[in-house]
């Protein structure tokens, strides 16, 4: 039986460029570079680890994004996945996490899978709760933030590093897991692997496929809303502390003024 | 017009594998690019990086291991590793220097021995065409190889070889008939480990500091006969055609530590300030970087052409072998030399990158022939 892994990447603007919104709050993606989400480059290495160990395993990776989002699932082909799966809708635009969820999950039960691999979180939202979501909507098990992964006949096993504790967790498959950026260094796509990459199968589903309605997803369908847009102000020159023998109370009262003690 | 309009750009895939090397590089060998440098030690953390991401000799075809890259590709992979550190693009750029003869020229038997290793990663290849009197008149070589059986013998001296000492294998060029003179030479792969090699103390040099060359010793070298790439007599003419391709990869290393220089600087004079404004709002500054990356763009664009024309081997493609080496090592110097100009004080320094790409440009102007040897051969080869 081919062990079926799904992984679920997004389609990021650039952490490094300028970041810019249109009129309905959400990110101006002409302004900026997008790229394969790098926390995500954790999740494709982690299934293709796995699936480089299994005598017969398929890597398919899916995405919700605008048409350039593309460029993240031929990353991810690149780097050896089989196959991808990329929604597309213009309705989709501007939904949130849940909506988001919705969309994944139904887009991962028309796949079909055994397990589902996410990154610890997106570089962009940050949220890192769509593995919980989609374990909750597909009612499977989730084993979250892991920094080790493997699968052991019909069970996935794991190890995450919490600051108190380590804990080793299986689960019976089918099951989601999400990987942290600890779990080791994603490769970067070979020569081979791009030119190969072209040829592979990209799957073009829209809502209608999914058999979701617009009105579940996207701004209006949210369930936040962003009611506002504020660039982060220039950093200050900070507060300088001359030390004339009273140097240590200055620097209590100003940090117990910012409430750090 | 268009966006589909597809003459005069690269593929979708080149752009991604320069994005896939440009990242590759910049995480895992320019930081060591200083310390390869001021240390004159060989860059193996780039050397790691390449293999880990089967970089290392992408030229190789599929039918023998190799990823199977195109000219052009390869060219893409060494620029980008030169951008970064000029001494690590010697490792993707030599060993396509030294397995191309085999790759010409060899027979089924030498291509399936010596390539799959080069394509694993576990081999370099090395190209000893130079002696100690016979630089620029490689046919005035002296290092002999005399016949005896099954076997041939070799002795002599090569000089300026890179990579000596680190590379597995060597496509080595001597005279078995002295009376016949370029026509007399031939050519073989010699091992390191063949009993009768050794090398010279490293040549301590201007820059590429990281790469080590060397002197290569042949001392009664005695190799089975099916070493021998190609037939006998046809050493010296492998040879030639080999830097027809290769030359190319000079000029793609060339513009590649030129593009390092010109955004490292482009980046400085954005940061620097006198004069109470960033000196790249003067336009004595801003005249000196539109004609550095002018000059670039036009040594890019030929050098891509060149490379083009080596994939098809197009009829001119000595001509432009020799003119995208010349042009755009002689821009890569110019280029190099105006990043320290414009970095000041600081840029003379080895705590700033462009004088150690000012030092690497240096030997692109030289090496694979020197410039006024790639004029002889675009006059004797004009379009």
């Amino acid at each position: 039986m081919t062990l079926r892994i799904a992984v679920c990447v997004k389609y990021v603007p650039d952490a490094t460029g300028d970041r810019g919104f249109a009129d309905d709050l959400t990110v101006d993606r002409d302004e900026v570079d997008g790229l394969l989400s790098e926390l995500d480059e954790y999740a494709v290495e982690q299934a293709l680890r796995i699936s480089e160990e299994s005598d017969d395993a398929e890597v398919t990776v899916i995405t919700v994004g605008p048409d350039d989002a593309k460029d993240a699932l031929r990353k991810a082909l690149s780097m050896g996945a089989d196959k991808a799966v990329h929604v597309n809708d213009d309705d989709i635009h501007g939904s949130d996490v849940i909506g988001t969820s919705a969309i994944v999950a139904k887009a991962l039960e028309k796949t079909g899978f055994d397990l589902v691999i996410c990154g610890m979180a997106s570089t962009d939202g940050t949220m890192g709760v769509l593995p919980a979501l989609l374990a909750e909507r597909l009612n499977l098990p989730q084993v979250t933030l892991l920094s080790e992964v493997s699968v052991e006949g019909e069970l996935v096993k794991g190890r995450r590093d919490g600051d108190a504790a380590t804990e080793l967790l299986e689960a019976p498959l089918p099951a989601v897991v999400s990987v942290t950026d600890q779990s080791g260094e994603a490769r970067y796509p070979s020569f081979k692997g791009i030119m190969a990459a072209k040829k592979k199968p990209v799957e073009e589903l829209d809502l209608d496929d999914l058999g979701i309605d617009a009105d579940e997803v996207g701004l209006a369908g949210s369930w936040t809303q962003v009611g506002e847009v504020t660039a982060r102000p220039p950093r200050t020159a900070g507060t300088i502390v001359t030390d004339e023998g009273d140097g240590g109370k200055q620097l209590a009262a100003f940090l117990s003024s910012q409430k750090f003690i | 017009m268009g966006n589909d309009f597809d003459l005069y750009r690269l593929s979708e895939e080149h752009d991604m594998l320069r994005e896939t090397v440009r990242a590759l590089a910049e995480a895992k060998i320019t930081p060591f690019a200083a310390a390869v440098d001021e240390e004159a030690r060989f860059p193996q953390e780039a050397l790691e990086a390449l293999v880990a991401a089967d970089l290392q000799a992408v030229h190789v075809p599929e039918s023998y291991g190799g990823a199977g890259a195109d000219a052009l590709a390869t060219v893409i992979v060494i620029e980008e590793v030169a951008r970064a550190c000029g001494s690590s693009s010697l490792i993707p750029a030599v060993n396509k220097l030294g397995s191309l003869p085999v790759i010409l020229s060899g027979s089924e038997e030498l291509k399936k021995k010596y390539l799959a290793p080069l394509a694993r990663g576990e081999a370099m290849f090395s190209y000893c065409l130079s002696e100690p009197d016979a630089g620029s008149d490689a046919a005035g070589m002296k290092t002999r190889a005399v016949r005896d059986g099954d076997f041939w013998v070799l002795n002599g001296v090569k000089r300026w070889i890179t990579n000596a000492g680190v590379s597995e294998y060597y496509t080595v060029m001597a005279v078995t008939d002295p009376e016949k003179r370029s026509k007399g030479i031939s050519a073989f792969v010699v091992e390191k480990s063949d009993e009768g090699v050794s090398f010279g103390a490293p040549e301590k040099k201007l820059g590429i500091k990281g790469s080590p060359t060397r002197e290569v010793y042949l001392d009664n070298v005695r190799i089975p006969a099916d070493r021998m790439i190609g037939a006998e007599g046809t050493g010296f003419a492998t040879a030639m055609k080999t830097l027809d391709h290769t030359r190319i990869t000079i000029a793609a290393q060339a513009i590649g530590i030129a593009q390092g220089a010109l955004d490292y600087a482009k980046g400085y004079v954005q940061e620097r300030k006198q004069f109470g404004k960033p000196i790249a709002d003067f336009q004595g500054v801003q005249f000196m970087l539109a004609d550095m990356a002018m000059k670039l763009e036009a040594a890019r664009q030929l050098t891509y052409a060149a490379a083009a024309k080596s994939e098809r081997v197009d009829s001119d493609l000595t001509f432009f072998g020799a003119a995208a080496k010349c042009f755009a090592s002689d821009v890569a110097m110019e280029v190099t030399t105006d990043a320290v100009q414009l970095l000041g004080g600081y840029g003379y320094t080895r705590d700033y990158p462009v004088e150690r790409m000012m030092r690497d440009a240096k030997i692109t102007q030289i090496y694979e022939g020197t410039n006024q040897v790639q004029r002889i051969v675009m006059a004797r080869n004009l379009p």
